[in-house]
């Protein structure tokens, strides 16, 4: 371990704990994020890894009778994004995020990417072509679509709709970037791309990404959060999880007694 | 004993021959039900036998040149005109006034109550659109003539006791729960996951609903636009009651003017004796109503294929 | 090209804009459906007020009349309720028949398909229309006249596919496990369907059946194409009694006789210049008014019971 591997703080919850109306779905959890580095969230289904993924934008504020308790402290502001004085909408605008299902909008390749530069108010066609431009190259994309970007999003394959998501998150230069299992409904080729993708971002972006697969996360990420039953059990680095686990039930997780 | 005599096998005989009634049993029974799902069939070849047919007799007498190109319809008079396009610009007047209502307020209620509103104000107003769909459309003449047309002379002292534009807008509010209702399945039918998708990237519930749910849907809104206009140009007794009965070449919607449907209407209500011209020219028109309406149904399921939902 | 994200001020003031279209679109919902209700309120109220000096036995009891204060709606609500018994009397065999045979028994072909675009394609046929086909065919070809029988064939015919669409959905919630659980005793289709899908959808063909009804009592259009009469100073002959003719009716001569119904006697007094009759219109219109929103109340009640309580 080098001395000057000293990352920088993007975001850390502290004590979160979150209720499905009276169901506790997220026990205490403190863990760092750190700036421009692959965080995988791991876990058996039902963890609770989506949930606290879907807590950093706030989307469970979508739905009635959701409560968070304790603080995501997002750097370099040091804001709580759960306070009840910060706006959810504030939050989704600096926080980009990819979903399970690929979910492009019924609307031409161009417009899907421009979508977000759109909800800011942006109407300039060139800065809206660059952006879109841009964003495209960075989800690896450009070059199978450039020449039709005006055809409708929901008529491309898979692989490609959800690497178009990626630019779509991409366009408005989001803090971070939530993945929510993003290659389980596609096949194994998109999935490498996207995993290249990953790696080739977080050069620009840090990244947190939940994964039902653990050769995914040991693939993609820096560091490690293994959660089981809402609680936050392990966290670190990933060589160092998958390696030497801490406790006995990432260890019986990660070589596949459990899950 | 020998297994050749029928009488000894007298159980498994009778059961046969049980089953074998049983079987023709079923088919009877199949055949009426059969029966009873043609009648739909034979109900939609008796109204084109009985349109097409009553035309026919119709335009030996009148060419259709005439019957679509002039500019008067007075068939009971002794100088006879058939000038078809007099009740057809009435019907397109009264159903244009009643879209500009209710197209706007019934994909607003259909946006508010998908998007914005909770389980329970949907409970409510659910059957609140519900009873005003059910209002019977004599009860809405009623309304239009004797409420809403004196409401208008306050602001348009020079309005007419009849006028397609007051009867218009009553159809109008008559056609709301029709498009909400559709409309509303079609933008629930669109999936979470879209939406969550826009709010994602940071958007409000107008402008997810706006740029995501309606596109998304837009084939659901479509077909409930096209059900409004088969409504609007269908609709008869509203005009009857308070639009007036003379024909008039209008597109002015504060006349008076006769409707393809209360053109039907006044001549029923007089005594015409089957076989007459007269008598005839109701089927016209009702085959004109009929083209048109088809026309649009046509152009609903053309939407319907080309904007399919793709999500 | 990235440095013109925009500052946090920006972003506030950006959302501070979306929520206040967010907040006018929500006004804008709440009025839309705030004048639906307003117009209920206003109709009913107006014929309760205007009409409230008609709402006496006699104005049940009389017969139309040219003087507006001792006309009633004897013969037009006898009417109604005659026609509606044969509405239902032919609809409600025949769409159900055909409800079932479309779920139960119709292989996926091209008749089948034909009948289905069929019913849907009708549900949007203007309802005059279907006056003039009963009026080229039940008055004039079968020779029924401008009778009861008629117009309660007419109105059969429209709301056919209600009761048929209504059906289909019933039966579609059963779960297959009840008809194979039939099936798997040796019941044979029929049997599966008399004892058992009927049975359970008849909840839900009900509520069909009673939401067509009150389409059908409202209707006027397709009865006044038919030719009934807006005048009618006598009831149709109730069975086996004799009239002032001398004639003994037989048990369906009622169905013979010339009528009218509530909507088209509310038509005749609403056309009336003379403002007597506006009462009597805006009476006879609360009664209709009545009898249908009751009956739609009836079915959002049921169906809203259906799914409380139904869970299989």
């Amino acid at each position: 371990m080098q001395i000057h591997d000293t990352p920088t703080l993007k975001a850390e919850a502290r004590n979160l704990n979150f209720f499905y109306g009276e169901a506790k779905a997220l026990k205490g959890i403190n863990m760092p994020i750190y700036d421009k580095k692959v965080t995988a969230l791991i876990g058996p289904s039902g963890c609770g890894k989506s949930t606290y993924l879907r807590s950093f934008n706030r989307m469970h504020d979508l739905y009635p009778g959701n409560r968070y308790e304790g603080e995501i402290r997002f750097f370099p502001d040091n804001t709580n994004l759960l306070a009840s004085d910060v706006d959810p909408i504030e939050v989704r605008m600096r926080i980009g995020m990819v979903f399970q299902k690929p979910n492009p909008f019924p609307k031409s390749i161009y417009e899907n990417v421009a979508y977000g530069l759109r909800v800011r108010g942006e109407n300039n066609k060139r800065v809206l072509d660059d952006k879109v431009e841009h964003a495209l190259k960075g989800a690896a994309i450009w070059d199978e679509v450039k020449d039709r970007l005006q055809e409708m999003a929901p008529n491309l394959s898979g692989g490609q709709q959800q690497r178009l998501c990626i630019a779509r998150a991409l366009a408005t230069d989001p803090e971070l970037l939530l993945f929510d299992e993003p290659t389980s409904a596609l096949d194994p080729i998109a999935t490498g791309a996207i995993e290249e993708l990953v790696h080739e971002l977080k050069k620009r972006v840090t990244i947190l990404i939940v994964t039902h697969n653990m050769q995914q996360a040991a693939r993609v990420s820096d560091y490690t959060a293994y959660m089981y039953l809402g609680e936050l059990i392990e966290f670190g680095k990933t060589d160092e999880i998958f390696i030497k686990p801490q406790d006995k039930r990432t260890e019986d997780y990660i070589t596949g007694r459990m899950g | 004993m020998s297994a050749n005599n029928p009488s000894d096998l007298p159980v498994v005989s009778d059961r046969l021959a049980h089953n074998a009634m049983r079987n023709v049993n079923e088919r009877i029974i199949e055949a009426l039900l059969f029966a009873a799902a043609a009648v739909s069939v034979l109900t939609t070849i008796g109204i084109v036998y009985v349109l097409v047919s009553e035309s026919i007799h119709f335009f030996q007498h009148v060419s259709i040149v005439d019957f679509l190109t002039d500019t008067q319809w007075t068939p009971l008079f002794d100088d006879a005109h058939f000038g078809i396009m007099v009740l057809v610009s009435g019907t397109v007047v009264s159903s244009l006034v009643a879209l500009l209502v209710a197209v706007p307020m019934g994909t607003i209620i259909a946006i508010y109550l998908s998007e914005f509103a909770n389980a329970k104000l949907r409970e409510i107003a659910k059957p609140i659109l519900e009873l005003l769909g059910g209002i019977p459309t004599i009860v809405f003449g009623y309304f239009a003539l004797l409420m809403v047309t004196p409401l208008l002379q306050k602001f348009l002292p020079w309005l007419p006791g009849f006028s397609l534009l007051s009867a218009g807008l009553v159809m109008g509010i008559m056609i709301v729960p029709y498009i909400a209702s559709l409309s509303e399945d079609a933008m629930r039918a669109v999936p979470m996951s879209l939406r969550e998708g826009s709010y994602a990237m940071g958007a409000t519930r107008l402008y997810t609903a706006l740029h995501v749910v309606v596109p998304a849907a837009f084939s659901g809104l479509a077909a409930s636009y096209i059900l409004a206009i088969s409504r609007a140009v269908g609709e008869t007794m509203i005009l009857a009651v308070a639009a007036g009965m003379q024909p008039n070449l209008t597109w002015n919607p504060t006349e008076p003017a006769a409707t393809i449907t209360s053109y039907i209407v006044q001549v029923a209500l007089g005594d015409l004796p089957h076989g007459s011209i007269g008598y005839q020219t109701i089927f016209a028109a009702g085959l004109t109503l009929i083209l048109i309406t088809l026309m649009f149904n046509i152009l609903g399921q053309w939407l319907r294929r080309r904007f399919r939902e793709n999500y | 090209m990235q440095n013109n994200s925009l500052t946090t001020e920006q972003i506030r003031a950006l959302i501070a804009k979306g929520k206040l279209k967010d907040t006018i679109f929500k006004a804008m919902g709440v009025f839309c459906l705030a004048l639906a209700l307003l117009v209920i309120v206003l109709l009913v109220a107006d014929m309760v007020i205007k009409g409230s000096e008609r709402f006496t036995v006699d104005f049940f009891l009389n017969f139309a009349s040219r003087r507006a204060a001792q006309a009633g709606i004897l013969s037009a609500w006898v009417g109604s309720l005659l026609v509606m018994l044969v509405t239902a009397f032919a609809a409600v065999p025949i769409g159900v028949a055909a409800g079932v045979y479309l779920e139960e028994y119709a292989k996926r072909n091209w008749i089948t398909e034909i009948i289905e675009i069929n019913i849907t394609n009708l549900a949007a046929v203007p309802s005059i229309v279907y006056g003039l086909l009963a009026l080229g065919i039940f008055v004039y070809q079968f020779g029924f006249g401008q009778s009861i029988l008629s117009a309660g064939l007419t109105l059969a015919l429209l709301i056919l596919p209600i009761v048929i669409v209504s059906t289909r959905e019933a039966i579609r919630a059963i779960p297959a496990m009840i008809r194979e659980g039939s099936m798997a005793v040796g019941a044979t289709r029929w049997q599966t369907c008399r004892y058992h899908i009927i049975p359970y959808a008849m909840p839900g063909i009900l509520t069909g059946v009673i939401i067509g009804l009150a389409r059908a009592i409202g209707e006027t259009a397709p009865i006044i194409t038919i030719g009934a009469l807006t005048f009618i100073a006598f009831l149709p002959p109730v069975p086996y009694t004799t009239g002032a003719d001398g004639v003994t009716a037989g048990l369906f001569d009622w169905v013979m006789s010339p009528f009218t119904v509530m909507p088209i006697q509310i038509f005749n007094w609403t056309s009336r210049p003379d403002p007597a009759f506006e009462v009597n219109a805006a009476a006879a219109g609360f009664v209709l008014m009545a009898m249908v929103l009751s009956m739609n109340a009836v079915a959002i009640y049921l169906r809203y019971k259906m799914r409380k309580n139904i869970k299989w």
